[in-house]
C-alpha cells in the first residue's frame, strides 16, 4: 500500500511543491493539505501515514519564524499532532516547519526547549551545505550510510538550546544531522536537524528536498554523483510503510485517501 | 485599555550591528552603541493573564527580552522611537491580531513600531542625520525622540480586519465597507472647457495629471462634444491611461529625425522584426502583460521585464520589493504560475562621499541596502528563485537608480481564456485598497527633484509577498472558473478593469471595493496602487465557486460589477456615477505624440588602442571593479534554490564562488530546461548606442549559448531606461538603441516578445543642474535547453584540456571597463575620437553560437565562459577562480597584449576543450580558433611574456569583502 504524505501548506508556506516532489520519488503520494481545510476537518490526518511541515514564511513570519503556525498545530488542531506521533506516525518539519515544531514543544520535547536564532551572519543565506547523519534513534537518518548535499534557505536557522538540554539531546542521541565543515548560521554543535524521543519526529533546517535527482547539485557538471537528499525520504516513507504493514499497527488505518 | 511591549534580543544582535556599521559609514563616528528594539502597540481587554499569554506568544526566551511599558534608559542614551504611517501595511500588527483570536485574547487592535537606543556623543543635527538617512523613512514612517505615541489611526489593523468580505452577486452584497465609505455627494466636475492653455496647464500641474499640452486640448475638446466637464475620475483615469508609463506614448511617439526622414515608430520597428522573425514558437509578442512562446508541445512560458526605478529612489525597501511584486502580477495577469525572478540593479558608488550626496537622494549604500533586502525579501517570501541579473554602479545612478524584475511563468495548454464576455462579472482578488501609491504611474512618468521623496509618499507602496503567495496558489487552482485575468498595476482598477473592457465595456460600483481604512474617494479607490491584487472576469454562475476557492485559501474576493458589451466604462459610488467614459477614446484618443530626435554620430572608423603599464596589475583592478567583483553578498541572500530546478546557478564552480554566465532551470523530472542570459553596458551606450544595443543582444545569447540553449530557440526582452525623451539627443540616442536591437534580433533569429521602457530618469538638483541616467538597455534572453543533463558551467574542469578562444578580438575599447579602472584616455580631437570605437557587430556570431551548441551537444566542450567586462583576462582568470585550477597561456589574439588582454570585442566565447578533441571541434566549428594554452593543477594562470598571478590573489581580488 503506498504511504500517504500530508503536506501542510500555511499562508506563505512555499516548498510544499519540491518535498511533494520528493516524496513522489521517494514512492509516496504526497497530499497537500491548506490549513484551514486541516483546522476544519482534523480528521483528514487519520488518512496519512506521515505528516510533513514544509519550508517557507508561513503567516510572514510575522511574530517569529513558524511561532503562527506552531499556533495552528497545536490550539488550533488540539491534540491531533501529538496524537499523529503517538500512533507511531513519522513527521518531518524542515526550515519554516522546524521552526513551527520547535515551536509548538514536539522538538526537542519532553518539555525541553530549543530555538532557531537568527543566523550569525545577520543575513537571509542560500548556500549548499553537506550534513551528517548522527542519530540511531531518528527514523529518518539512522539508516544514512553516506552524507546528504543540499542547501540551505535561511535567515533563522541558528540551532540554539540551553546547556542542560544541550547534554540531554546528546546523551538520547536525538541530535539526528550536523553541518559537515562549514556550520552556515552559527549553530550549537554544528546541529542542523534534531528529533525528539521517539525518533519519529525529525525537524531540520536545510533542504534535502532540493537534491533529489544527481544534476541539482553544484558539482554535477564537474562529475559529482553523490549526497542524494532523497535519500532521506526513502527511509522515511520506507518507516512508515513498514509501520503501515506492520500487524502490530499502533494505529487504524482507515484507507481513504485525503 | 492600551499597553506596549518592548522586544530586545538576547546574545548576539546582527541586526544592530549593521545599523551601526551604517552609521559610521554615513559619517557619523560618534555612534558609539546602537540598538533596535521592536515595539508591539495593544488595545483591549490586557488582564494580567493575557498579557501573560501575550508574552510568551511574542517573546521567545532563548532569543528575545521583553518589557512591558517603555523601558528605562540612561540619560545618555538618545532614543528615537518610529512607526508606520497610518494606513501602510503593517503586516506584523495583522500576525499580533491572529495569533490573539487564536489564543482567544480580547486584542482589538494591534500596531507595531521599533526603538532606537542610540549611544555617543551627538548633538541634534546628528541625531536628525542618523533618523532621517538611517533609521525611519519619512515616506512610510513617522518618528519621535524617546516615545512614539500611535494615534488612534495607526491602530489601523483592527480584528475586524481578519473577517473574510461576504460575497455574492452585486445585488445581494452586504457590503462590510459601510464604515469604511465616505458619503459621496455632490459635484466630482472638474472644470476644462474654456479654459485657456495657460489655465489648462495650471490644471495640469495642480493636480500632478502630467498630460502634454496636445493632450489636454484633447480631453478638453472630446468633453465640450460630449456636452459636459469631466469629473475628477475621468480626468484621473485618462492621465493615469496616457500616462507615459502606461501608454508607451515615446515608443508609439512620430519621431523626425535631424534629416526631416519620419521614422516608423518605435515599439513598431520591434514589433515588425518579430513579426519578420516569424518564430514558430512565438505564441504572444507585444500584446497584454508579458510575452509568450511555446518551447515544448503542451506547455507555454511567459516573460516579462519591469522597472521601478523611481518608487525605489525615494523608497528603496518598499520600491524593490513592490516591483518584484509587480512582474509576478505580470505573469500571473497571462495566466501563467512564475518559476523565477530576475533582477539588475543600478546604483551610485558605494563609497560616494556623503558631501556629494545631491539634496533629497538617499546615499547608495542604503539604496542599495534597501533595494536588496526588497528583491529578497519578495522573492524569499513568495517562493521563487531569484536567479539571474546584474549589478552595476556609475555615478549617473547616484540619484536615480535602477531596478529591473524580471519574471518567468509556466503554464501548460488548456483552453483559451477568451473573456471578459458581457455579462462576466467583474471580481477583484486579493488585498485591500488603500492610498496607496496614487499617481504612481504620473509620478514614475517625471523627472525627481529634491522634493519628490515627500511629494511621493503616496507613490510607494509596502508590499505583502504572503498574499500573493496566496493570489497564486488560488490562481493555480481556479481553471476554469474565470474568462479572463489580469493585473493591478499602475493605475490600479482604472487600468486593470479599463484595459480588460477596452472592447466590451464595464459597469462598478467602486464603494463594494473592500478598503483597508475609510474615507477614501472615490477616484482614489479606482486609481489607488494597492498591491496584491488581481481582476477576473468571471461567468455569474462560478462567482459563488471562486468564492468558495478563495475562502479555502484566505483571499479576499469582491464582486464590483459587471462587464456590459456596451463599450462604455462605468464607474460608480453606490448609486452616483463618478465616470462615464468611452473605452474607445480612453483607449485610442490619445494624439500621438510627435518627437524630434537628433541622432548621434559616433565614432567607427578611428580605433585608439590603450596602454598598460602593469597588465597582471590592471587585471586585479579589474576583477576587484564593483561592476566585475563577485556578487555573492548579494546572491547569496536570494533563495535560487526553491523549486528545484535551478540547476546552472549564478555562482559555480568547485567552491560555488565563481561568476556563471547563463543560468538554467529545469525542473528535476523534466529532460529539457531554460536558460535564462541577461547583457547590459551603458558605457558603450554612452559613445555608440547602436552598437551598445547590439553588444546587449550578443552578450545575453551568448551567456545561454555556453549554458546549453539552443539559439534558434530563443526570446528577448527589452528594458530600456533613459533620460528625458524630449531632448533630442537623448531621443536620438534611444532611436539608435532600437535600431540596434532590431538589426541584432533579426540577425539571430531571436524575436523580441515584451518589453517595456522607463524614461524621464533624471534629477533636477537645487542648483538646477540635470542629471540623467546612462543609456540604459537590460536585454533578458530566455532559451530553450533542449538537454537538461547537457549543461555546462564556466569553472575549469581538468589539468591539462586545452583553452581555445573563438571570434576576433580588435582594439575596441569605448566604454570598457578598462577605462573605467585606469579613466579615460585624453586625446586631441573631440572625445568620441579620443575613446575610440565601441565594439563592432559580429556577423558570424549567429552561426558560431549555432555551432558552438551542437559542439556542446556532441560533448566536445567541457567548460565555456564569455568574454565580456574586462576581456579576455577577466575571462580566464574567473574560469581559474571557479575551477580552482591555474591554466598557461601562451598565444594571445594578435600583437597587442593590451588588445588581447582587455578589450571587450563581442561574439568570443573560451572552450576548454580535452586535447584529442580540438580536432572534431575545429572541424564543427569551422573557424579560425586561437589555442591560448591549456589548463594547469598548479593554482597559477601564467601568461606568457606578460607575468603570473596566483589563484589566491586572483580570488582575493575577485571576491574581497563579498564572501
Amino acid at each position: 500500500m503506498t504511504v500517504v504524505a500530508a503536506i501542510v501548506r500555511g499562508p506563505g508556506t512555499n516548498r510544499d511543491d519540491d518535498v511533494a516532489d520528493a516524496l513522489r520519488l521517494a514512492g509516496a503520494a504526497p497530499r497537500t493539505v491548506l490549513i484551514n481545510d486541516l483546522l476544519a476537518h482534523p480528521d483528514v490526518l487519520d488518512d496519512a501515514q506521515m505528516l510533513v511541515v514544509a519550508g517557507g514564511f508561513s503567516f510572514a513570519d510575522a511574530l517569529g519564524a513558524g511561532r503562527l503556525l506552531a499556533l495552528e498545530l497545536t490550539i488550533g488542531l488540539g491534540d491531533a499532532l501529538t496524537r499523529f506521533v503517538d500512533s507511531g506516525r513519522p513527521v518531518i518539519g524542515i526550515c519554516n516547519g522546524f521552526q513551527a515544531l520547535v515551536s509548538t514543544g514536539l522538538l526537542p520535547g519532553s518539555g525541553s526547549t530549543a530555538a532557531l536564532g537568527a543566523n550569525d551572519s545577520g543575513r537571509f543565506e542560500c548556500r549548499w551545505v553537506r550534513l551528517a547523519a548522527k542519530s540511531q534513534r531518528c527514523i529518518w537518518t539512522r539508516e544514512l550510510t553516506e552524507d546528504i548535499d543540499c542547501p540551505i534557505a535561511h535567515g533563522e536557522g541558528r540551532f540554539t538550546c540551553d546547556d542542560a538540554t544541550l547534554e540531554a539531546l546528546d546523551a538520547n542521541d536525538q541530535i539526528a544531522l550536523t553541518y559537515v565543515g562549514t556550520n552556515p548560521n552559527g549553530s550549537r554543535g554544528d546541529i542542523a536537524g534534531i528529533t525528539d524521543h521517539t525518533g519519529l519526529v525529525l525537524g531540520l533546517m536545510p533542504h534535502p528536498e532540493n537534491h533529489i535527482v544527481p544534476r541539482q547539485h553544484p558539482l554535477f557538471t564537474r562529475g559529482n554523483n553523490s549526497g542524494l537528499g532523497l535519500t532521506l525520504f526513502q527511509h522515511g516513507v520506507a518507516y512508515a510503510a513498514s509501520a503501515l504493514q506492520s500487524p502490530y499497527s499502533p494505529y487504524q488505518h482507515s484507507g481513504a485517501s485525503l | 485599555m492600551r499597553a506596549r511591549v518592548t522586544i530586545t534580543p538576547r546574545g548576539r544582535d546582527s541586526r544592530s550591528a549593521g545599523l551601526l556599521a551604517d552609521a559610521h559609514a554615513l559619517g557619523l563616528p560618534n555612534v558609539t552603541r546602537l540598538v533596535a528594539h521592536d515595539i508591539v502597540f495593544l488595545q483591549g481587554d490586557l488582564d494580567p493573564a493575557t498579557t501573560a499569554k501575550i508574552e510568551r506568544l511574542l517573546i521567545d526566551p532563548l532569543l528575545q527580552t521583553g518589557t512591558w511599558g517603555t523601558p528605562a534608559t540612561d540619560p545618555q542614551v538618545h532614543v528615537i522611537e518610529t512607526m508606520l504611517h497610518p494606513g501602510v501595511t503593517d503586516a506584523a500588527a495583522g500576525a499580533v491580531l491572529h495569533a490573539a483570536r487564536r489564543l482567544g485574547l480580547r486584542v482589538v487592535s494591534a500596531a507595531t513600531g521599533k526603538r532606537f537606543e542610540i549611544g555617543g556623543d551627538l548633538d541634534e543635527q546628528d541625531i536628525d542625520r542618523l533618523v532621517r538617512r538611517l533609521l525611519s523613512n519619512a515616506v512610510i514612517e513617522s518618528w519621535a525622540v524617546g516615545e512614539i505615541a500611535p494615534k488612534a489611526e495607526n491602530h489601523s489593523v483592527t480584528s475586524s480586519d481578519l473577517d473574510v468580505t461576504p460575497v455574492g452577486t452585486e445585488s445581494d452584497t452586504e457590503s462590510d465597507t459601510g464604515d469604511h465609505t465616505v458619503a459621496v455627494t455632490g459635484d466630482h466636475t472638474v472644470a476644462v472647457i474654456g479654459l485657456s492653455s495657460d489655465e489648462l496647464e495650471a490644471l495640469n500641474t495642480e493636480r500632478g495629471l502630467s498630460l502634454d499640452p496636445e493632450e489636454l486640448l484633447v480631453v478638453q475638446k472630446h468633453f465640450a462634444g460630449v456636452g459636459r466637464e469631466p469629473t475628477d475620475v475621468e480626468l484621473e483615469m485618462l492621465a493615469q491611461t496616457w500616462s507615459e508609463h502606461c501608454s508607451h506614448k515615446t515608443f508609439r511617439a512620430t519621431i523626425t529625425d535631424s534629416s526631416g526622414a519620419v521614422l516608423t515608430p518605435l515599439i513598431e520597428q520591434l514589433r515588425q522584426a518579430t513579426n519578420t522573425i516569424a518564430a514558430p514558437f512565438l505564441v504572444s509578442a507585444f500584446v497584454g502583460n508579458a510575452g509568450i512562446v511555446r518551447f515544448t508541445p503542451g506547455r507555454t512560458i511567459a516573460v516579462k521585464a519591469e522597472t521601478h526605478n523611481h518608487p525605489s529612489a525615494v523608497e528603496p525597501f518598499g520600491g524593490a520589493n513592490t516591483g518584484v511584486g509587480g512582474v509576478i502580477r505580470d505573469i500571473l495577469g497571462t495566466a501563467h504560475l512564475p518559476i523565477a525572478c530576475t533582477d539588475v540593479l543600478c546604483f551610485g558608488p558605494a563609497d560616494l562621499a556623503p558631501a556629494e550626496l545631491p539634496d533629497g537622494v538617499l546615499h547608495p549604500r542604503r539604496i542599495r541596502a534597501g533595494v536588496v533586502a526588497g528583491v529578497a525579501d519578495y522573492g524569499n517570501k513568495i517562493g521563487l528563485p531569484t536567479i539571474a541579473g546584474a549589478v552595476l554602479y556609475d555615478s549617473g545612478y547616484t540619484a536615480n537608480p535602477l531596478v529591473f524584475c524580471g519574471c518567468i511563468g509556466v503554464a501548460t495548454d488548456g483552453p483559451t481564456l477568451d473573456g471578459p464576455h458581457p455579462g462576466d462579472r467583474v471580481v477583484v482578488l486579493g488585498g485591500r485598497t488603500g492610498r496607496d501609491g496614487l499617481r504612481g504611474a504620473t509620478f514614475s512618468s517625471r523627472s525627481m527633484d529634491a522634493s519628490t521623496g515627500e511629494v511621493a509618499g503616496a507613490s510607494v507602496q509596502i508590499g505583502d509577498p504572503i498574499i500573493e503567495k496566496l493570489l497564486i496558489d488560488v490562481i493555480r487552482d481556479a481553471n476554469g472558473l474565470y474568462t479572463a485575468i489580469t493585473d493591478c498595476g499602475a493605475g490600479g482598477l482604472s487600468s486593470a478593469v479599463g484595459e480588460m473592457a477596452e472592447i466590451v465595456g464595464a459597469n462598478v460600483d467602486v464603494s463594494l471595493t473592500p478598503l483597508k481604512y475609510p474615507n477614501l474617494a472615490p477616484w482614489e479607490i479606482w486609481l489607488s496602487e494597492a498591491q496584491e491584487r488581481m481582476v477576473m472576469s468571471v461567468r455569474p454562475d462560478k462567482v459563488a465557486q471562486l468564492d468558495a476557492l478563495c475562502r479555502r485559501h484566505g483571499v479576499e474576493l469582491a464582486d464590483i460589477g459587471v462587464f456590459t458589451g456596451d463599450g462604455q466604462i462605468v464607474v460608480r459610488f453606490d448609486e452616483l456615477v463618478v465616470a462615464r467614459i468611452d473605452a474607445d477614446f480612453l483607449h485610442n484618443g490619445r494624439p500621438r505624440r510627435s518627437m524630434i530626435a537628433e541622432l548621434p554620430t559616433p565614432n567607427r572608423s578611428d580605433p585608439l588602442g590603450r596602454v598598460v603599464a602593469d597588465p597582471i596589475a590592471t587585471l586585479l583592478a579589474l576583477l576587484a571593479h564593483p561592476n566585475i567583483a563577485s556578487k555573492a553578498s548579494i546572491i547569496r541572500r536570494y533563495d535560487h534554490e526553491i523549486r528545484g530546478a535551478t540547476i546552472v546557478r549564478p555562482l559555480v564552480g568547485a567552491r560555488s564562488d565563481g561568476p556563471g554566465d547563463g543560468v538554467v532551470l529545469a525542473n528535476p523530472t523534466d529532460s529539457f530546461g531554460l536558460a535564462i542570459g541577461i547583457g547590459v553596458n551603458p558605457w558603450q551606450g554612452i559613445y555608440d548606442p547602436q552598437r551598445m544595443a547590439w553588444a546587449a543582444v550578443d552578450e545575453a545569447m551568448r551567456n545561454i549559448v555556453v549554458a546549453g540553449a539552443d539559439p534558434d530557440m530563443v526570446c528577448l526582452l527589452d528594458n530600456f531606461s533613459w533620460g528625458d525623451p524630449r531632448r533630442p539627443s537623448t531621443l536620438g540616442d534611444l532611436v539608435e538603441a532600437v535600431s540596434g536591437c532590431v538589426d541584432a534580433s533579426l540577425a539571430f533569429k531571436a524575436p523580441f516578445v515584451s518589453g517595456k521602457d522607463s524614461l524621464n530618469n533624471e534629477y533636477l538638483t537645487p542648483d538646477g543642474t540635470r542629471t540623467s541616467v546612462p543609456p540604459t538597455l537590460v536585454i533578458t534572453a530566455i532559451g530553450h535547453v533542449p538537454n537538461a543533463d547537457k549543461v555546462l558551467t564556466p569553472d575549469l574542469k581538468t589539468p591539462g584540456n586545452l583553452l581555445v578562444l573563438v571570434g576576433s578580438t580588435t582594439d575596441e575599447f569605448a566604454g570598457s571597463h578598462l577605462d573605467s579602472v585606469q579613466g579615460i584616455p585624453t586625446g586631441a580631437a573631440g572625445i568620441s575620437a579620443s575613446v575610440g570605437v565601441v565594439p563592432a557587430p559580429d556577423l558570424h556570431a549567429p552561426t558560431r553560437y549555432r555551432r558552438i551548441h551542437q559542439a556542446i551537444q556532441a560533448g566536445l566542450i567541457r567548460s565555456a565562459h564569455d568574454c565580456s567586462e574586462g576581456g579576455l583576462a577577466v575571462a580566464l582568470a574567473e574560469m581559474a577562480i571557479a575551477g580552482c585550477l591555474g591554466a598557461v597561456i601562451d598565444t594571445l589574439p594578435g600583437d597587442d597584449h593590451v588588445t588581447a588582454l582587455f578589450a571587450e570585442s563581442i561574439g568570443r566565447l573560451i572552450l576548454e576543450v580535452e586535447p584529442g578533441l580540438l580536432v572534431d571541434l575545429h572541424g564543427l566549428l569551422d573557424e579560425h580558433l586561437t589555442v591560448l594554452g591549456s589548463v594547469t593543477a598548479e593554482p597559477v594562470l601564467s601568461i606568457n611574456g606578460v607575468g603570473n598571478v596566483s589563484l589566491d590573489v586572483l580570488r582575493s581580488a575577485f571576491i574581497g569583502d563579498a564572501s
